[in-house]
């Protein structure tokens, strides 16, 4: 079976609520069918928006959205055939979980004893079996997470989208449901747009992640590459920890440059900066600089330890560095016993591969 | 060892319970001190009032004070045959005194509304004991029947009977236009003098359509007002509430500025060709005028409790409806409308008792036709002063009120009801 590489297209999209403001501008994205995709970004990005206009919520100003090749900016969204989870569950108060979920069914006039099946199987998908007379206020906010989950999958439909659906749960209720949509998805194989503003969430279930800033998608790639490539400074910065060094370019070669900061030189990979004298932002991820390597790297310098935070774990250290005093490293906790301790000189090393001279803040 | 198990002991060893109380008490009698002046003025001017109103309507201790001894006499009468002697001996004395006192017009006056023609062989009767012509060594009955035939008549002394009760229920059933017939029986009011049904009926018509009308035009604004942005819904809020600002008197005076034969609206109609103008609809001092000022003047009372639920229900249940594959008719029926029934509830019980009991309103757009039960009582509180019919007739409303209540509690259930 061909899996549909461009199931769901936005084409050109563009949207104003206004008329003065692009929420979303020049949208172009492709979802194949059966992916995982989450739209990840800080609030007012313009993420949702997307979502409200896949569902059709929202009607795009300017473009076209394409559902299995048929444009459907004119289909209404009853018709559209695509689940929903939202943010608050919108649960039916005044429904038992049983009619939640024969909702969907209901209104496609399918026979009560396909309805039986169908609730049935997918309320042990979720395994709420036997809550099928509770009311959503008797239950949990996990229960009503799942029987939300499986109320938007119980009509069988091609896409589903999630917005923000874990926003409202506890830290390990949390954890512990992004795995159980991650099972979910990989079981039966739907395609899942999921809107979050949380980065970890995003990086554990998605296949891929559109990352979204000022209604742009500023990258779109597999969760791995988001986090180790990152292709400018936002991205780097809103996804996972990040040290960065703001300078100048003074030499460009093949492979690597070097930059000039207000207190000494680093060398970098160059990702976005294009001839000498550019202005640039290095990023250097927190757990790639390592204490008194025992390689030789080809960035090396001395910096003061100023706070040192105990975090089981790990241990963050916060030090001053190459004139940045917010420069932070993550040290495992391990039976190695390193020097660190408040006011220590230590030597930091990292290879140029990792120091990526990104576009200026 | 198991009534250790069975009282928890404080660390002083206290009893748990008691030393809970004793920690509560201080904040309890604050907590009551502060409802005690709202719970003072609510018996003053609640229950003290409907407590003498009850009495007042069921009062009819006058005659039984004027006449003691001639009803401990009667209490061996059969009632059928002419009272015995001591009857008419205890009637004597009893109405001595009253000749004393010059009360016997009273006695009359109630009398003669149990029963016509005691007006007058009370007079005479007077007259006989003024100027001492009944010999007290003689038999009273004999000499008291010979003053009319009257006194002869055993439906006469029935009558006396009758008021013999310190209380009556004449008032209440004079509000359903019934009385008490000669031999104690129910009958009921001829035809063409039955009022009050009218008035009842009509009362409780008005009530409905008036708490139909405000629904259906209170339903769609109250939606509107809570799902538009702020500062459109503001505005709006303001037309919905100005109405409660401007008096009740100007508001229904301008109705009927608006609603006369000469007014705004006809002129209007027939300006448009709809009426011709010597063929204007009267649309005041009927029911017409009474529904269109009512319905407006109540219409805040049912908006603003669907306001207040309506405004509670998510945007998103209703997207979720439509999501799931619902048309908007569908995802509205099955899932907005349900939500809101307990504003519902609220908008149209407080519509319906404010209207059953409504008074300015009727009393000034509607005519003969468009009056109350209401206006009823006023007429028998102001006009002919006969507050114990008015006394019945306001606590019959009230009753009629709570009976609305509880089929209402029956059917939606006063817990699914949200004022705010």
């Amino acid at each position: 079976m061909s899996k549909n590489a461009e199931f769901v297209k936005f084409d050109k999209v563009d949207k104003s609520y206004d008329g003065k403001v692009l929420v979303v501008k020049d949208l172009n994205l492709d979802i194949a069918e059966g992916e995982f995709i989450t739209m990840l970004g800080p609030s007012g990005s313009g993420k949702t928006t997307c979502l409200m206009m896949l569902a059709g919520f929202e009607t795009p100003t300017n473009g076209e959205i394409y559902l299995d090749a048929n444009p459907i900016s004119n289909i209404p969204p009853h018709k559209r055939g695509i689940g929903m989870v939202f943010q608050n569950y919108a649960l039916f108060p005044h429904m038992t979980v049983y009619e939640n979920l024969a909702f969907p069914l209901k209104v496609r006039k399918i026979s009560k004893d396909n309805i039986d099946k169908k609730v049935d199987k997918a309320l042990s998908m979720v395994s709420l079996s036997g809550f099928e007379n509770r009311m959503p206020a008797q239950l949990s906010g996990g229960q009503q997470q799942r029987v939300a989950v499986a109320r938007a999958l119980v009509f069988d439909p091609a896409v589903v989208l999630m917005d923000e659906p874990l926003g409202a749960l506890d830290k390990n209720l949390r954890e512990s449901m992004q795995y159980e949509i991650k099972h979910i998805h990989e079981s039966i194989g739907v395609t899942v747009v999921y809107v979050t503003h949380d980065q970890s969430e995003a990086l554990t279930m998605s296949n891929r992640i559109a990352v979204f800033n000022d209604g742009k998608v500023q990258q779109l790639s597999s969760p791995d590459k988001l986090y180790e490539e990152p292709v400018n400074s936002f991205v780097a910065e809103f996804i996972g920890e990040n040290n960065t060094f703001g300078g100048e370019v003074v030499e460009l070669s093949n492979g690597s440059c070097k930059v000039k900061l207000s207190h000494g030189e680093i060398i970098a990979n160059p990702i976005s900066v294009k001839s000498k004298g550019d202005r640039t932002t290095v990023s250097i991820r927190p757990e790639r600089a390592l204490i008194n390597p025992e390689n030789k790297m080809d960035n090396n310098h001395a910096g003061t330890i100023e706070e040192v935070i105990y975090h089981g774990d790990h241990t963050r250290v916060r030090l001053n560095l190459l004139g940045n005093s917010e420069f932070i490293l993550k040290v495992p906790n391990s039976s190695k016993n390193l020097d660190i301790k408040l006011g220590n000189k230590i030597n930091i090393g990292w290879n140029s591969q990792d120091a990526r001279a990104l576009d200026p803040k | 060892m198991s009534s250790e198990t069975q009282q928890i002991l404080t660390t002083d060893g206290i009893p748990l319970s008691v030393s809970l109380k004793k920690a509560e008490r201080k904040n309890k009698i604050k907590a009551f001190l502060l409802v005690v002046p709202l719970l003072l003025f609510l018996i003053i001017t609640y229950i003290l009032p409907i407590g003498d109103m009850f009495m007042r309507s069921i009062d009819d201790k006058m005659v039984t004070n004027m006449l003691p001894k001639t009803f401990s006499a009667m209490e061996k009468w059969d009632g059928k045959e002419m009272p015995p002697e001591d009857v008419f001996v205890g009637f004597y004395y009893d109405f001595k005194i009253l000749v004393e006192n010059k009360e016997h017009g009273k006695l009359a006056q109630r009398l003669n509304k149990e029963k016509n023609g005691f007006n007058s062989i009370i007079k005479k009767l007077f007259r006989q004991v003024q100027r001492n012509k009944i010999d007290e060594g003689q038999s009273i009955k004999e000499q008291i029947m010979k003053v009319h035939k009257r006194w002869r008549n055993v439906e006469y002394w029935q009558a006396i009977k009758r008021t013999a009760p310190p209380y009556t229920t004449a008032k209440y059933l004079k509000g359903m236009d019934m009385y008490y017939g000669p031999d104690g029986s129910i009958k009921q009011v001829s035809e063409d003098r039955r009022i009050h049904r009218i008035l009842w009926l009509r009362t409780l018509e008005i009530a409905f359509f008036v708490t139909l009308f405000s629904f259906l035009m209170g339903y769609p604004i109250a939606h509107l007002l809570a799902t538009l942005p702020m500062k459109y819904s503001n505005l709006l809020m303001i037309c919905v509430l100005l109405p409660f600002w401007t008096s009740l008197l100007v508001r229904t005076a301008s109705w009927m500025i608006l609603l006369q034969q000469q007014g705004i609206v006809n002129d209007f109609f027939v300006m448009i060709g709809l009426v011709a103008d010597d063929n204007r609809p009267e649309m005041m001092y009927n029911k017409v005028g009474t529904y269109v000022a009512m319905t407006q003047i109540l219409l805040p009372f049912m908006v603003l409790p669907l306001y207040s639920v309506m405004k509670t229900i998510s945007p998103s249940l209703m997207r979720a409806g439509k999501s799931l594959g619902g048309t908007p008719f569908v995802a509205f029926w099955k899932i907005y409308f349900p939500l809101t029934i307990p504003g519902i509830g609220a908008g149209c019980l407080l519509v319906f008792i404010l209207a059953i009991g409504y008074y300015i309103t009727p009393a000034l757009v509607g005519g003969a036709s468009g009056t109350l039960i209401s206006n009823q009582i006023a007429y028998h509180m102001k006009t002919t002063l006969d507050w114990s019919f008015a006394s019945a007739m306001g606590l019959m409303l009230l009753t009629g009120v709570l009976v609305v209540y509880w089929i209402y509690n029956k059917l939606v259930g006063v817990d699914n009801i949200k004022l705010g």
